[in-house]
């Protein structure tokens, strides 16, 4: 079975769009979304509602911290983040907040799990950000394979049977055997707010049957994203981001 | 999880027939399946009785390599099993033995030396092109099929550049069998595949003198290859040419922009020993002196590797590109445009091979008078015309070759020179269309159509315009 992984969405209709249609030219059984729905980009409500049809149609969504914001506490984010929480939160109707308020952290299927900042206190939102926090992860998490999102940045991260962990940076469309022998956190870059320094969208597709892992990029439409993001005076940083995908 | 293993035993379905021997890190067995025709061989990695995690990581490595790998140079990818209930790898048992075998003769004439090389060197490049270093070449990682190919065996040590590299992750100490180690390797750097070229240069010393270069080191002396020279092959074996120790001194350069820049490249020196560029390593009788060996000491001691892992990046900037060039009265203009579109590809590909080739056109049925009215073979005044065609594109004389191919179908004889020696881009005349040439067909468009590379076809500006003649006009 072939599931795509999709996480950090963030309003940005263009790039899911893109990312949906480039899963299903792969045949795709199933997606799972890694959380962060909403925050940044110029399209929260429509992105919310993709997602609730698609989860009506036997997809997985978890949370994400901008997800969680929008009826919680904005007061641990930077300023742009607020922002654009606070603005988002007049976009979405109460319907649309149910169905985030809803979602749940984690999911599970055998040996796998699925997460959107971290599997060790999901709901503390901690970056895998380095070889250090993944570590922290492999120490306490048991999951074979562990996917989740939340840094914007691909990488994946592996523990031998000895203990230590190796990083590594992943190039696009390569499938990388994830072997039984070790453990892996595979961090999914975003789809809607790409930071590696590459415009086009991220987003993974994990081979159940062959245990094997590919990262993608799918190029979009930047440009009609970026000029959404002004058009709805959201921060000119947050348009500048898609463009030049940092 | 402790197995005896045992005739007659199977492991997910496979039949074990045959021990077939037991290394420090694997057992291997001969096994069976029913529906599989071809012999195969199972690889048992040894994790039992040991804390030792190289035996582990290098069956992982294997295992996430293995079955990337096609064509006729590795060993065919059968299965893999997971750690429960046995770890192991299947895969199609190469017939007969490894060129550890033949070590037992050594040192063996020079022109097997060669044979064996240029088989290798045509494996190490295939491999190179699938982005994986092997970092272990040694003899009993060799195999030759029965059809003549060098197999390359035991990925344990490799390096694929598109996926993790357990190794480096794993262990803070240098890989690799020590006597073929490059220097490079020994500064756990293992990202390079001119590595592979230097054991293979390892190798073909071993096989020539009957001695390893840098002898079997242990410990912190294997970093002494990075300011010792080794003894000259010609001093060991007298009957080596001076041609082949340039081959092989090469190779053994301590710094690998010194070697060659690919396999490919290293495979036409050997198969072309008239266009080996002799340097002073062709003549060296003896080691480099004191003064010279203290200098490289003291740079060897600030020596750190350099990790650029990007393996098809390297190969790309040192292609082999073949540009056939037509020598017939008349075809004056189109000789130029082609040295100007050579002479762009350089600029771009600064380690590109330039291979310029004629062909010599015989005919099919009557016996070819190849020489002229004063007795000078054609073939030598082609070669004379090739060498002034390219005087002025000012390459160095390493890095371009000349050949006269005597062929009576022009278009198949450029097409199996570049298919045999690995040519990356094809450079190619077409002439004017003409009448005659619509009816003949021509030869560059045949060999866009088969060639089993890039090709570009060069026109010259004049054939450009519009027609114009009276031709055109009427």
């Amino acid at each position: 079975m072939l599931i795509a992984i999709l996480t950090d969405i963030h309003g940005n209709r263009e790039a899911l769009s893109a990312c949906l249609a480039h899963a299903r030219m792969l045949h795709v059984d199933r997606l799972v979304f890694l959380g962060d729905y909403v925050g940044y980009g110029a399209d929260p409500a429509w992105v919310v509602d993709t997602i609730r049809g698609l989860v009506d149609q036997g997809a997985v969504a978890l949370l994400g911290n901008h997800d969680a914001a929008i009826d919680g506490s904005d007061a641990d984010m930077n300023s742009v983040a607020q922002e654009a929480i606070r603005w988002t939160r007049n976009q979405l109707g109460s319907e649309q907040r149910r169905f985030l308020a809803g979602l749940p952290l984690v999911h599970e299927e055998g040996n796998v799990l699925y997460v959107h900042a971290n599997g060790y206190a999901p709901d503390n939102w901690d970056y895998m950000s380095g070889p250090m926090e993944a570590i922290r992860h492999f120490s306490r998490v048991d999951a074979h394979i562990t996917f989740c999102g939340h840094v914007h940045v691909p990488m994946l991260y592996h523990m031998s049977t000895t203990a230590k962990v190796g990083t590594f940076s992943p190039v696009a469309n390569n499938e990388i055997p994830l072997l039984p022998t070790r453990t892996w956190l595979a961090v999914i870059g975003a789809v809607g707010q790409p930071r590696d320094g590459v415009a086009a969208a991220n987003y993974a597709v994990f081979d159940t049957a062959h245990q094997t892992l590919r990262y993608l990029r799918v190029p979009y439409d930047t440009a009609a994203a970026a000029s959404k993001v002004r058009a709805a005076g959201l921060p000119e940083k947050l348009a500048l981001r898609l463009e030049q995908g940092r | 999880m402790r197995w005896r293993l045992s005739p007659g035993m199977v492991i997910d379905g496979f039949v074990l027939q045959e021990n077939l021997g037991t290394g420090g890190m694997a057992q291997l067995w001969a096994v069976s399946r029913e529906g599989e025709a071809t012999p195969l061989v199972m690889k048992i990695p040894m994790l039992i009785d040991s804390d030792d995690p190289l035996p582990i990581v290098c069956f992982e490595t294997e295992q996430m390599i293995m079955p990337r790998l096609t064509g006729p140079h590795v060993p065919r990818f059968v299965a893999t099993g997971p750690l429960d209930p046995m770890p192991y790898i299947v895969m199609e048992r190469i017939p007969g033995e490894s060129l550890k075998e033949r070590l037992d003769d050594c040192p063996l004439p020079w022109p097997e030396v060669v044979a064996i090389g240029a088989k290798v060197a045509h494996a190490l490049h295939d491999l190179h092109l699938q982005h994986v270093i092997h970092l272990d070449i040694k003899p009993s990682n060799v195999m030759i099929r029965e059809t003549g190919e060098a197999v390359l065996i035991d990925y344990g040590f490799a390096r694929h550049e598109r996926l993790p590299d357990l190794l480096a992750e794993e262990f803070r100490e240098p890989f690799g069998t020590t006597p073929y180690m490059a220097p490079e390797q020994v500064l756990q750097d293992r990202a390079d595949p001119r590595s592979d070229l230097f054991a293979l240069g390892v190798m073909l010393y071993f096989f020539l003198t009957g001695e390893r270069p840098f002898g079997t080191p242990r410990g912190g002396q294997i970093r002494r290859r990075l300011w010792r020279d080794p003894v000259p092959p010609r001093a060991l074996a007298p009957d080596c040419p001076p041609w082949l120790q340039e081959i092989i001194l090469r190779c053994l350069e301590v710094d690998p922009d010194e070697r060659y820049a690919t396999a490919a490249q290293l495979a036409l020196d050997l198969e072309n020993p008239e266009q080996v560029r002799l340097t002073e390593r062709a003549e060296r009788l003896e080691r480099d002196s004191g003064v010279k060996t203290f200098r490289r000491w003291l740079k060897a001691r600030k020596a750190k590797a350099l990790e650029a892992p990007n393996i098809a990046g390297h190969l790309s900037r040192a292609p082999i590109v073949l540009v056939a060039i037509d020598l017939s009265p008349g075809g004056e203009d189109l000789a130029e445009a082609l040295r100007m579109m050579i002479g762009r590809i350089l600029s771009i590909e600064g380690e590109a091979r330039i291979a310029c080739v004629n062909i010599l056109k015989t005919s099919r049925l009557a016996v070819d008078i190849l020489e002229d009215e004063e007795g000078r073979s054609l073939h030598v005044q082609r070669l004379i015309q090739l060498r002034h065609w390219a005087a002025s594109l000012d390459i160095p004389k390493e890095r371009i070759t000349f050949s006269v191919l005597e062929a009576h179908d022009p278009a198949a004889a450029l097409v199996d020179y570049a298919r045999h020696n690995n040519v990356d881009h094809i450079v190619i005349g077409a002439r004017a269309s003409s009448a005659l040439r619509r009816y003949l067909g021509s030869v560059s468009s045949r060999v866009v159509a088969e060639a089993p590379c890039s090709v570009t076809v060069v026109r010259t500006p004049t054939d450009r315009r519009p027609e114009t003649g009276p031709e055109a006009s009427a």
